[in-house]
């Protein structure tokens, strides 16, 4: 079931198309990510469901209803620039916008508490903003984007500034959120954190979508027939085994064990690879290489672009 | 709370808990109220009499320098070149030597004085010279100075003018007041504008630069946030401005109790007429004694001060005052937020400024042309023109001006600030998601044309 949907989005700057004709859809309590090179328009839509701009064209859905400014209430947004008032009390900065996500004071004060317990900041409560440090206002920002419990979370460039330690800590709290209800909108450059918190993605690339859809799926769409082996005691060097139509991407040498990644032809069935390599040492590991998130997206950024 | 009250408490209340806040209010009455309090200081500690030393070539004058608080006088007969020589060293301040002339009555004199002689001394000696140049002179011409005193004092013509509005109701009017309150109005509203109107600037500025912008504007409308702005600083001048009102009427008010007692003491006039008026005391005295009418005349002057404190129409003057005040700095208030929002940083404001300041300088610069004719078609219009209109206006609304004009002229500022806020808004909207952009005027109009 979608939860948000985008169909046609449309949005013309004076000299350029920052948006052109984006549909996408979320399905509920999905973590949905929103990858594109620099200038490729995430920033317009997300603005654009933000309701900071309005699309030229297109319409778009939010939890079954036409998007309109009710809906602000019910979003949570962590912009990639961000930044506090440097001489507010942090405290006082994160009541205020907290109160101006709409949530009452002293319910916004307790709930502001709790959280800054959690995430070992609540010493800094009556300390000026200017003396945290980076990862601790991000911190705080983090906190204020989730306070009021939003259905839909937009999250730009978030691990930016923070040590692996705090990443850790907040892959969790967007996998929580994911768990306790909300829809998660994910946009970075970082493939890495994508493979490992998104269910879906969409790729934009020169301001139109290019590839959307469950991240599992689209690997397999995008499978090249790889396939890494390990064999013990082979009585060969791989490369004089494989067939000529078969590539050697890799290959490894410990002690009695050899490890190596091939490429098969399109058409290419693993099988009989698999009982040829049999004959010729005992096999260990095999395994398909999906194409990393990374790859998909140069490649598929690349095809485009050329 | 509201949204746009919750941005309206927060700009008001991290500027009101500033120290160059604080300070500023605080600094604000000490240097006013200065104004009126050292003058009194010093009219009651000048306790210091200067001795002066009179070389009189003529004899007219030997008796006619009377010892007063201030001036003791002393006739000497050596001649000037020794007493010039000599004078300071026998401990005269200052030497006043009326020389020899061939004409029947003298009317030069010449002071020699260790460094500058006071106006008080100067003013002193000319008053009593010239009583006596004056006295000769009717003798000369065969007069009697009695009857001469006598004509004066019957000729003296009271001119006073008159309003007359449409009813037909006069009210004594007073020119010089309505200056006075005319320019005070229109400084005020000039410096409101500027301080306030670009803390607002600096306001953008600060939240763009910073980064909070697009936190902020994911929950309200950049529109809420330039306006919670807006109004917010708005009231922290309003704040300003009457703290500094209360506070300077309370630092005089103290010192008047303070020194009330010590002055009558001393027997010293009121200040303001020490200061001002240099007529020397015993001449006054002398006056006083040979009509004793002259006693009254203090206290008619105090009743006519009244009557020019009443003909101002207080509450129209505060009214008046409050909706150009806000109407004016509304309007500028959001032509330098659409400058913040466009630029990066302070530097590049510099190239939107000059359409701001041009009008409110011209309207400063004209304020004299505007006193002068206060109903001349010059003032109109400029008290008209909705850029211009707060400064102008609040200059001529003390010497009366046609209600339908006045009408007329907030309905524009109204107008042009809707107006101008609506169009600042739109400015303001798209400027502060934008970085790294030299902007022009040609992109400004642009942005004004984007829609949604």
């Amino acid at each position: 079931m979608e939860f948000f949907k985008a169909e046609n989005v449309s949005k013309q700057y004076q000299n350029h198309l920052a948006l052109d004709k984006v549909s996408i859809s979320l399905p509920k309590q999905s973590i949905y990510g929103l990858l594109g090179p620099n200038g490729a328009g995430k920033t317009t839509f997300i603005r654009i469901i933000n309701q900071i701009t309005a699309p030229d064209t297109g319409e778009i859905w939010f939890d079954g209803e036409k998007l309109n400014p009710k809906h602000i209430s019910r979003i949570g947004y962590l912009p990639e620039e961000r930044g506090l008032y440097k001489k507010m009390k942090v405290g006082e900065q994160a009541m205020y916008l907290a109160q101006l996500k709409g949530i009452p004071r002293t319910l916004a004060a307790k709930k502001l508490k709790d959280w800054f317990e959690k995430f070992d900041i609540i010493d800094w409560w009556g300390k000026k903003v200017e003396e945290l440090s980076k990862g601790m206002a991000q911190k705080v920002q983090f906190i204020v984007t989730i306070l009021h419990k939003p259905d839909l979370l937009i999250f730009d460039e978030p691990f930016s500034g923070f040590d692996p330690i705090n990443v850790n800590l907040l892959k969790e709290e967007i996998l929580n959120l994911r768990n306790n209800g909300s829809t998660v909108i994910f946009s970075t450059h970082n493939m890495a954190s994508v493979e490992e918190v998104c269910d879906h993605i969409a790729l934009i690339n020169k301001s139109k979508k290019i590839l959307e859809g469950n991240m599992k799926q689209i690997k397999m769409d995008n499978r090249t027939n790889t396939y890494r082996f390990a064999l013990r005691n082979l009585s060969q060097q791989p490369k004089e085994l494989l067939p000529a139509d078969i590539s050697l991407l890799s290959e490894e040498v410990e002690d009695d064990s050899t490890s190596f990644t091939v490429r098969l032809p399109l058409s290419g069935n693993p099988n009989e690879l698999t009982s040829m390599l049999m004959k010729h040492g005992e096999l260990t590991m095999m395994e398909e290489v999906l194409p990393t998130m990374n790859e998909i997206f140069i490649r598929k950024v690349t095809e485009m672009n050329q | 709370m509201n949204k746009t009250g919750l941005i309206i408490q927060r700009e008001y209340m991290t500027r009101v808990k500033k120290r160059s806040f604080i300070i500023m209010t605080i600094l604000g009455p000490i240097l006013m109220a200065a104004v009126f309090i050292i003058p009194m200081i010093l009219a009651v500690n000048s306790e210091e009499t200067s001795k002066v030393a009179v070389v009189d070539e003529t004899g007219i004058y030997k008796d006619r320098f009377k010892d007063t608080d201030k001036l003791t006088f002393t006739i000497l007969t050596a001649p000037i070149e020794e007493v010039k020589e000599s004078y300071v060293a026998d401990g005269y301040d200052d030497l006043l030597y009326i020389p020899r002339t061939e004409v029947a009555i003298p009317k030069n004199a010449i002071i020699y004085a260790k460094d500058q002689v006071s106006v008080t001394t100067k003013s002193y000696i000319r008053g009593v010279m010239k009583e006596e140049v004056m006295e000769q002179f009717l003798l000369l011409e065969g007069i009697d100075p009695d009857i001469y005193d006598k004509v004066r004092k019957e000729a003296s013509i009271d001119l006073s003018s008159f309003i007359i509005d449409e009813d037909g109701e006069e009210t004594k009017s007073y020119a010089e007041v309505s200056m006075a309150v005319g320019y005070v109005g229109g400084l005020l509203i000039y410096m409101f504008i500027f301080i306030y109107g670009s803390m607002v600037m600096r306001g953008v500025i600060e939240e763009k630069t910073n980064r909070i912008v697009e936190i902020i504007i994911s929950s309200v409308k950049p529109f809420q946030l330039m306006m919670g702005k807006i109004i917010g600083i708005a009231m922290v001048g309003l704040t300003q401005f009457l703290l500094w009102v209360v506070l300077t009427m309370g630092i005089v008010g103290v010192f008047n109790a303070a020194f009330a007692d010590k002055m009558l003491d001393k027997n010293i006039p009121e200040v303001t007429q020490a200061s001002t008026d240099m007529i020397p005391q015993q001449a006054t005295a002398q006056l006083a004694q040979a009509d004793p009418d002259l006693e009254e005349v203090t206290g008619e002057g105090f009743l006519e001060v009244l009557d020019m404190v009443k003909s101002i129409n207080i509450p129209v003057m505060l009214i008046s005052f409050l909706i150009y005040f806000l109407g004016g700095y509304l309007l500028y208030a959001s032509m330098f937020a659409a400058i913040g929002g466009a630029v990066d940083n302070e530097t590049d404001t510099q190239q939107f400024m000059m359409p701001i300041t041009v009008p409110i300088i011209l309207a400063l610069v004209m304020m004299p042309s505007v006193i002068e004719n206060p109903s001349g078609p010059l003032a109109m219009w400029l008290s008209m023109i909705p850029f211009t209109s707060p400064i102008s206006m609040m200059m001529r609304i003390p010497f009366g001006v046609p209600v339908m004009q006045i009408i007329a002229s907030m309905l524009i500022l109204v107008a042009t600030f809707v107006g101008m806020t609506w169009a600042a808004g739109k400015i303001y909207r798209t400027g502060i998601l934008m970085y790294g952009k030299k902007v022009t005027y040609k992109e400004l109009w642009k942005w004004l044309r984007y829609k949604g």
